[in-house]
């Protein structure tokens, strides 16, 4: 039986049609998976071998992995979103009701984007204690963790610039309350102690973040153009970092 | 109770209560290996250090975990619309007004500290305490596995922090305040006209100090007393302690100093909470 079906295998992957299609076998040899993984773009961000227990779910909980995750979906559903979404008073709202019940999937296309958006805080918050609870900030890993905390702090203030952009009163009044506390910025903030007397509130920090005094058009404008280009860049570029230096630094941390 | 229950099944508030699932079952499962560790002396997982392929066997990994994140992340999306309010209004003000559920735990400190702490200093601090973790923290045991035996302090301090300062008050600012930012038990009655006695008074206050200048110099006391537990602890334990002597006179000033800072959002939610304590040291040019 075993060996008629191996007869019947050989014979189809000896086929003329079979060869036409695939150039070479499938070796099965530890050269060959090294390979694979220095050959694909995609994958050569890996080492060819790692140790056994970096598998272990136990272990990393796949945090990482699922923020990185969580990122590249917001980023395709986030350029999607681009296409019906004008970031001025007038349109943005309108934008994403008309989204919502005009665009074929467009409620699904909005949903997909918030939630992957809220799922990356919570990963990303869960692969920082999960780094901690395993020490595997210590050396050499020292550098990567603050790495590392600087993407938490990108990964907030992605998901607080876009928190605004629907327009509506759940967005515009959590963004006025998130950024009121710059105005008490010791020294920059007008309503801040030590405030010297020309710090005034259209001068101060919170009027850098906000384009104004109170949140309006030329926020939304700011808002939209640091979570749709700047602050993904720089996520982009950190997260480049992060990766890499998992690597140099020896791979995932593990015992020995 | 049905304003707690229109929180809880509030769209954007999913997250947290994913949070409230995931945070014990994680602690849950990271107990059991360092209790394992623990019982052994050897790492739990001492035994799997060969090396093995990343293809197939990482790639097969990292593809079944996107395919179920994946579905869990289209199913959420497709049974919970996300939220659309209506437009926005400069003019309406809702009550209360909250940030987005991952800054609540900032906002429900702004409860116990003004906003210059709890908005600016405070979290600036909580970014500069976690990068120095690495340096400061320079027990070299526990590095790629799960303890608790071999790093007691360094694990109670980051935990403290995480849960209760950060996951739990951000639970308390999502589910347990309404109007006016007043606490309310989740079977309560969300009244927008509560009127609160503000009964708080200053510490100094509560010790019979009338005077201002003395009130000022009486906070400034109590402040410098509270933050200088650091430097004596390192006089009294410095000669006969090996941990102190290897940490370092700069580590061990950051050390304490990082500490004391986090221990004071506690020990101020308590003078608050039971005291009715106001502020600390009130000065003329800010108030702790
Ligand atoms: C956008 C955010 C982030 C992404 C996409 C990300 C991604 C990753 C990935 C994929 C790994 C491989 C191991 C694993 O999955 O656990 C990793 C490891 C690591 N991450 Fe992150 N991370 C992020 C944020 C953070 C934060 C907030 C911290 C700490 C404050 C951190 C510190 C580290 C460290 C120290 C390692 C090495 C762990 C080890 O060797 O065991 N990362 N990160």
């Amino acid at each position: 039986m075993n060996e008629e079906r191996k007869g019947l295998k050989e014979k189809i992957t000896n086929s003329d049609i079979w060869r036409s299609i695939f150039r070479h076998g499938y070796e099965d040899t530890g050269r060959r998976y090294t390979l694979q993984i220095l050959q694909n773009v995609w994958l050569h961000l890996h080492p060819p071998r790692v140790s056994r227990h970096a598998l272990n779910f136990r272990f990393t909980w796949c945090m990482g992995g699922i923020t990185f995750l969580m990122f590249l979906v917001t980023a395709v559903t986030g350029v999607l979103l681009m296409f019906y979404y004008r970031p001025t008073a007038e349109y943005a709202f309108r934008d994403v009701q008309y989204l919502e019940f005009d665009i074929p999937f467009g409620m699904l296309l909005r949903n997909m984007h918030r939630w992957a958006a809220h799922g990356m805080v919570i990963s990303v918050m869960l692969h920082m204690f999960r780094v901690f609870l395993t020490g595997s900030y210590k050396k050499p890993r020292e550098f990567n963790w603050a790495v590392g905390v600087i993407l938490l702090l990108v990964t907030f203030f992605l998901s607080f610039t876009g928190y605004l952009l629907p327009w509506d009163q759940l967005a515009f009044w959590a963004v006025t309350v998130g950024t009121n506390m710059a105005r008490a910025t010791p020294v920059l903030g007008h309503e801040g102690p030590f405030a010297p007397q020309d710090i005034t509130q259209s001068n101060d920090v919170r009027f850098a973040l906000l384009a104004g005094t109170i949140v309006g058009p030329s926020t939304l404008l700011r808002f939209y153009i640091l979570h749709c280009v700047a602050v993904p860049l720089l996520a982009s570029v950190l997260m480049a970092l992060h990766f890499w230096r998992v690597r140099k630094d020896g791979g995932i941390s593990g015992p020995l | 109770m049905e304003h707690f229950l229109a929180l809880v099944t509030k769209p954007d508030n999913v997250p947290i209560l994913a949070i409230l699932f995931l945070i014990p079952y994680f602690m849950w499962l990271s107990y059991r290996q360092a209790r394992q560790t623990d019982i052994t002396g050897v790492p739990s997982d001492a035994a799997l250090n060969d090396k093995v392929y990343v293809w197939p066997y990482l790639c097969r990994n990292e593809f079944i975990c996107a395919i179920i994140v994946m579905l869990v992340l289209g199913v959420w999306s497709i049974m919970i619309d996300a939220p659309l309010e209506e437009p926005s209004d400069p003019t309406k003000t809702p009550n209360p007004s909250k940030a987005p559920w991952y800054f609540l735990a900032l906002q429900e400190m702004l409860v116990y500290f003004d906003p210059w702490i709890a908005g600016v200093v405070l979290p600036g601090l909580i970014i500069a305490g976690l990068i120095a973790i690495p340096y400061i923290d320079i027990n070299p045991k526990g590095k790629g596995y799960y303890t608790i035996k071999e790093r007691p302090f360094a694990l109670a301090v980051f935990s403290f922090g995480f849960i209760v300062l950060w996951i739990v008050l951000m639970i308390v600012g999502t589910f347990l305040r309404g109007p006016g930012w007043n606490f309310f038990a989740p079977w309560e009655y969300w009244d927008p006209h509560l009127v609160v006695p503000l009964t708080n008074v200053n510490l100094s206050y509560l010790f019979g100090i009338r005077s201002e200048t003395t009130a000022n110099f009486f906070g400034f006391v109590v402040v410098a007393g509270y933050f200088s537990v650091g430097p004596i602890f390192y006089l009294w334990k410095r000669n006969s302690s090996r941990f102190l002597q290897e940490l370092g006179l700069v580590r061990y000033v950051v050390v304490s100093f990082l500490f004391l800072t986090m221990m004071a959002l506690p020990i101020k939610m308590i003078l608050r909470i039971f005291f009715n304590v106001k502020y600390i040291w009130v000065s003329p040019w800010f108030n702790i």
